[in-house]
């Protein structure tokens, strides 16, 4: 069955490509655009009415598009090594110049199509038509795409002009992600890793421009430390005035409020439409959640974030009251998925996840993007309470809280080999789940962005065995 | 003493911090393990305890640790937590550890939890901001947590007075091991690079008053000595630790000797002393910690500069060093991150280097000695 798209759904996909298009806009009539990790309080950027794109999101979008491999290699090629973050790799061979493009044939400029690449053909009756020279399902040729090749911007752009600058330029992909403006500045915030001072400043390095950033230090505990409120508050402060100096405007309290507002606004919207997945069975696939995130990473501090994650928790609402699910499968089991999924792989995550039934139904990314504060200092609170900034006991708190709220019967981990930070007390913590919940636990190793890292047979006896025990489990407990 | 017998010491006590910590405990003192990086070992000096620096290990195996940590975590961190749980180090009374890379940071959960009952464990973040006064009121804010909890394992309050003596001692010993190394260099015939590392590995495992006076006595005596007539090369080396002396050994067979190193375990860890007249001794750690630069773990707000890679280059070319050997702990991603930028500028000042990947659970050296050998080649035709 052809997945429905809602109409929120449809309103947070164009929230995320209008980020890009006024970034590629702004670039366009000269004007500034920043580069900024994940969570740098926005709010920030957003008092001056600064362009600000996302190099994890996009990093996220080229992956999952399949190019990954091919900019992390470059990027080692630049001497970064593999086991730095898949995310930080890609963002830095696209900040070199490193550009996925599409092949083409230097005489005619044509496009070398990839006979690997395409959906099979199907006759009149839907079956798949055989070619007889190989024995082989016939590819549909309006579904083929051509070979992608590693091409540098640096280098076109000191082409002269001509036809073999045209064409490599046109070659580029032309998905978002691809066409991302190169950055006149760049925000840092590490609260999620520390492995992100270093990215900036390597960016900062390669494009000779000014870096902003906020040092959020690692937490030991639940409560958020007046030290620590004090010192964030204080680089807030400074921050505000290097924007200054960058944008050349005035901050403008009344913009910055209305950022916090929306911002709020947006929390609270993200909040309902993760909750929809307590219902049971669960109204949508919590996989979708990966995707939406795209809009709070993104777009927080916009009203139209928040009217559309709004939209979206109406058209859930409905979808309760009839109900029915988009999930494309009957809901048998309920699983937490730990971690950032791996984007290059979602099918192949994806598909023994429906085999079995299970369905996720809760993220962590669903109370760890969802904050909500009223005041400065709440909002310095706020921003230290990233992933993988927190304590264990919090880490634990947030997690088994949606466990719970959202019934789940396990959890799969993803053992994320690009992220060092958010793996690193997961054997402990799958402990506390087991103990504290009694669920069973999966991991299986993987990698958000390097396709190179997963291992599908791994991950399908992984995903079988949890399942069993989910089986068992529950019989336990019928008896 | 002689200068072997005094080196054949410091290798002694280097490749025994298990008996060097039943001595102290012997002698009825305590004593407290502190991870890498930039823990404030003076607070610990100050409280009448000796730190115990935790660098890993050469001689262990990843087993224990196993059950908190994936596999993909530098041996430095896994090793550390292997010897807490293995009973090597359960003299200890308690361990800081400091969160300043991502594997740290969550690794200071998996101490805390693992240790449970055992020995108290003192977490430390350092601030990134970390220069103007807003940053150095979050450093202290964090010294004073540690201060406080090394006062409550050695059973009395840390005195002002203490911390102050305690800056002095380290002071001291900082200037004895940059010394050293200075000495290292004019006489590497002598201080091999084997013998070099010993002697300032030594340094992790000793009350540093005692430390430094031994090291005072070796500086001295090979200031004595004229400086030598090396025929064989030199390099600068660079990473977070270099102490295996199989590979060490490597160095010696091809006659490279040590010029001058941007090592954390070694120079990195006393490039940058505290003021001695701040009234406020914890402000005078601070600022020293304020003050430490050119560092793969640390933020530059002069990061659209390449700095850090320069200043090794420099030090090569300051140094009398012919290239530059890079030790690149497997997994550890602060140094690889900075690499392409220290292989610039080495680049662009015509300085050769080459890329070691080690670990501490390493056995074969085959494939470093071979990149070591043909290395040799390479620096002879840069003499
Ligand atoms: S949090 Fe993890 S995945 Fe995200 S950028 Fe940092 S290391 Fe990479
Ligand atoms: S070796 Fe690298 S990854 Fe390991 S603790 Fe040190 S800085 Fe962190």
């Amino acid at each position: 069955m052809a997945k429905q798209v809602s109409p929120g759904v449809l309103a947070l996909r164009k929230v995320v490509e209008d980020v890009y298009r006024e970034a590629r806009e702004a670039k366009e009539r000269g004007e500034l655009v920043g580069w900024s990790s994940s969570k740098f309080p926005c709010e920030l950027a957003n008092a001056f009415g600064l362009h600000v794109v996302y190099p994890e999101n996009q990093a996220a979008g080229i992956a999952a598009n399949r190019y990954g491999e091919l900019l992390c290699q470059a990027a080692e090629d630049l001497g970064y090594d593999n086991d730095i973050c898949g995310y930080a790799r890609i963002s830095l061979a696209y900040a070199a110049g490193k550009r996925a493009a599409r092949k083409f044939d230097p005489e005619t400029g044509e496009y070398i199509i990839d006979p690997s690449t395409g959906k099979p053909m199907k006759d009149a009756d839907g079956k798949a038509v055989i070619d007889e020279a190989t024995g082989k399902p016939k590819k549909d040729p309006k579904t083929q795409t051509p070979y992608m090749v590693l091409d540098d911007l640096n280098e076109i752009m000191a082409l002269p002009d001509g036809v073999e600058k045209e064409r490599r330029l046109a070659a580029i992909s032309p998905i978002r992600q691809m066409q991302m403006p190169m950055p006149d500045f760049v925000l840092c915030c590490n609260n999620i890793c520390n492995c992100m001072t270093k990215w900036y400043e390597n960016i900062a390095r390669m494009h000779n421009i000014p870096l902003v950033m906020i040092d959020i230090p690692y937490n030991n505990t639940v409560e958020v430390d007046d030290t620590y409120v004090a010192y964030i508050r204080g680089q807030f402060d400074k921050a505000i005035k290097q924007l200054e100096e960058i944008s050349g405007r005035k901050f403008d309290e009344k913009k910055f409020e209305e950022a916090c507002a929306n911002a709020n606004r947006t929390a609270k919207a993200w909040l309902k439409v993760c909750d929809y997945l307590q219902y049971k069975p669960a109204p949508y696939s919590g996989f979708d959640l990966f995707n939406h995130m795209a809009d709070v990473v993104t777009a927080r501090g916009k009203v139209e974030a928040a009217e559309a994650f709004e939209q979206l928790a109406v058209d859930l609402e409905e979808t309760i009251k009839k109900g029915e699910t988009t999930t494309p499968f009957p809901e048998k089991y309920r699983v937490m998925f730990e971690g950032i999924p791996c984007w290059p792989k979602l099918p192949a995550l994806f598909k023994p996840l429906k085999e079995h039934g299970v369905n996720v139904t809760a993220v962590v990314y669903a109370p760890a993007f969802g904050f909500v504060y009223n005041n400065m200092d709440e909002m310095v609170r706020a921003y230290c309470k990233a992933p993988n900034s927190v304590c264990i006991e919090q880490g634990v708190d947030w997690r088994e809280g949606i466990c719970r709220d959202n019934k789940v019967d396990g959890v799969l981990v993803h053992y994320n080999r690009s992220c060092k930070p958010w793996s690193g007390y997961m054997a402990e913590m799958q402990r506390r789940f087991t103990n504290d919940l009694g669920v069973p636990c999966a991991g299986f190793d993987g990698d958000q962005a390097d396709p190179r890292n997963f291992n599908a047979a791994q991950y399908e006896t992984r995903v079988q065995g949890l399942v069993e025990a989910m089986e068992a489990n529950q019989k336990a407990k019928e008896a | 003493m002689s200068i072997n017998v005094m080196l054949d010491e410091f290798k002694e006590i280097a490749a025994n911090p298990k008996k060097q910590l039943e001595h102290y405990k012997g002698q009825g003192k305590k004593a407290i393990g502190v991870l890498p990086y930039y823990a404030p070992e003076e607070l610990v000096y100050a409280a009448g305890m000796v730190p115990f620096g935790m660098w890993g290990s050469n001689k262990k195996t990843i087993s224990r640790a196993k059950e908190y940590c994936a596999t993909f975590y530098c041996t430095i961190a896994q090793l550390a937590l292997e010897m807490l749980l293995d009973g090597t180090m359960d003299g200890l009374d308690g361990i800081i550890t400091p969160t300043i890379c991502d594997t740290l940071r969550p690794m200071s959960q998996n101490f805390r939890v693992s240790m449970g009952e055992k020995m108290p464990v003192i977490f430390l973040a350092h601030p990134q901001n970390r220069f103007d006064e807003n940053g150095l009121a979050f450093t202290v804010a964090q010294y004073t947590n540690v201060r406080k909890k090394l006062g409550k394992i050695a059973g009395a309050e840390i005195t002002d007075e203490a911390i102050k003596n305690a800056i002095k001692v380290y002071n001291r010993s900082r200037a004895a091991r940059r010394e050293f190394v200075k000495l290292a260099n004019d006489h590497c015939d002598v201080v091999t690079p084997t013998k070099r590392s010993a002697v300032l590995k030594a340094a992790w495992f000793m009350s540093k008053d005692e430390y430094t006076e031994k090291l005072e006595a070796l500086n001295a005596e090979l200031a004595k000595l004229p400086v030598c007539d090396w025929q064989g090369t030199k390099v600068v080396t660079s990473g977070i630790i270099c102490d295996n002396p199989k590979l060490l050994a490597a160095f010696e067979e091809n006659n490279i000797a040590i010029a001058a190193d941007d090592v954390a375990h070694e120079s990195r860890a006393f490039r940058t002393d505290a003021s001695e007249t701040e009234a406020d001794p914890m402000m005078a750690l601070a600022k020293q910690f304020a003050d430490l630069d050119y560092d793969v773990l640390l933020y530059d707000p002069q990061s659209a500069k390449n700095r850090r890679g320069e200043f090794v280059a420099n030090m090569v070319r300051e140094s009398g060093a012919q290239g530059l050997v890079l030790f690149m702990q497997q997994f550890c991603d602060p140094e690889e991150m900075e690499y392409p930028y220290l292989k610039k500028a080495l680049d662009d000042m015509g300085i050769p280097h080459i890329k070691l990947g080690i670990d501490q659970q390493m056995r074969d050296f085959g494939q470093a000695y071979t990149a070591i050998q043909a290395f040799a080649d390479v620096l002879e035709m840069n003499k």
